[in-house]
């Protein structure tokens, strides 16, 4: 019997992600996003330090459309990695384990992220800022 | 490193599409994972279309009647048909189950059936789970005393420590929950997978287990053990409904708990 050169079956290929799987890669990828982030706002610091000049031009890179929308991705995966972290939390102290929950505070960690990133930018704007 | 696209000699082509017979009203596809060992040719997906009004409800029942009446050569496991041995465990409709407790009307428009997901492919829909079983016998499945067994009786346990092993004796050890496991795609030459860390767990609670404390110790390893990140894939595709994400957490738990 052929026990070399096995083909591999189909695997990201054919599975059908359920949410709480979703949810999880997405705490992987905001938190790399978090990473990637951090050096934007050091970025943003080092202008500061460097003079007037300096900061003008990194407040209207930031501060432009397409920086604008960059900060506001950095806003969700802040939101999103507190929220999911908090489940992991729970998961943790050996809580919500079943489908059922587990699936309910996946949407509640996405739909409070997004509303908490809503409210941080109505504020942001409100107080004058961008 | 992760790898998420399949090897040269695994990607899928298209096979042959076999036809129902005239005058069947009732029609279903399957399309089904083949390879055959012998012809040196890649692995392809082959459409079968069945007579649901001559076919019994369950997948199991719709593969037996391919392989009896259309293709004698589609290879697949099955024994019990009742969901009790974990033969027939393989990826039908994007998720690992029994094809034996898998209903065909559950499954809208086609049946797509695939070897349970990331696994050396024997043949057809047989996934080679040597390696599987090893790890099974790593954690040494069966009880370890130290004291003698009371020479006229067995060793009691109350009813609330047989209650601690509801949910974890039922295991079937059908692999469908750690082939669900992107962790365990990934890492499966190390991590031990749901199913075998739910079995772990089974023997790290039952109150006659004297190896408690050893059994804690052979997990306490980065890779055995943590690479479950909750992914949670394990206990919603458990064709028998139990929780191995849980029982993981409660080993997670446990550890943290004796350092204390």
């Amino acid at each position: 019997m052929q026990t070399q050169n096995r083909p591999l079956s189909p695997h990201l290929q054919v599975y059908k992600f359920p949410l709480t799987a979703i949810t999880s890669i997405m705490h992987r990828i905001s938190g790399v996003a978090l990473s990637v982030g951090t050096l934007l706002l050091i970025y943003w610091l080092t202008a500061a330090a460097a003079g007037p000049e300096q900061y003008e031009r990194a407040q209207g890179v930031l501060g432009s459309f397409l920086g604008q929308l960059v900060l506001f991705a950095f806003t969700y995966a802040l939101f999103y990695h507190l929220c999911n972290g908090i489940r992991h939390l729970f998961w943790d102290a050996g809580k919500g384990f079943e489908i059922e929950t587990s699936e309910k505070t996946g949407y509640a960690a996405i739909g409070i992220a997004a509303a908490l990133t809503v409210l941080v930018w109505i504020i942001a704007y409100a107080a004058g800022g961008a | 490193m992760a790898q998420f696209k399949l090897p040269a000699n695994s990607r899928i082509g298209e096979g042959k599409t076999w036809s129902a017979t005239d005058g069947s009203k009732n029609v279903k596809r399957f399309r089904v994972y083949r390879w055959n060992p012998d012809d040196g040719q890649n692995p392809r997906v082959d459409t079968y279309e069945v007579d649901m009004d001559n076919c019994g409800p369950m997948v199991l029942d719709a593969l037996i009647k391919i392989k009896n009446e259309v293709d004698p050569s589609l290879t697949f496991r099955r024994s019990c048909r009742e969901g009790i041995c974990g033969s027939c465990a393989m990826n039908i409709d994007g998720t690992n189950t029994l094809a034996c407790t898998k209903a065909c009307d559950d499954v809208s428009g086609d049946v797509r059936v695939y070897p349970l997901p990331h696994m050396p492919v024997v043949k057809d829909l047989v996934p080679d789970l040597t390696h599987f079983y090893a790890q099974y016998a790593s954690i040494k499945p069966w009880m370890q005393t130290q004291t003698p067994a009371p020479p006229d009786q067995e060793r009691l346990q109350s009813k609330e420590d047989r209650a601690k092993l509801d949910g974890l004796y039922e295991c079937i050890l059908c692999a469908c929950c750690s082939t669900s496991c992107p962790s365990y795609w990934w890492n499966g030459d190390r991590y031990l997978g749901p199913a075998i860390l739910l079995q772990a767990y089974r023997w790290i609670v039952d109150s006659r287990d004297e190896q408690t404390g050893e059994r804690l110790d052979d997990l306490e390893d980065p890779f055995k053990l943590y690479r479950c990140h909750t992914i949670m894939n394990c206990t919603k595709t458990c064709p028998k409904g139990l929780n191995p994400a849980k029982a993981i957490g409660e080993i997670k738990k446990l550890m943290l708990e004796r350092r204390t």
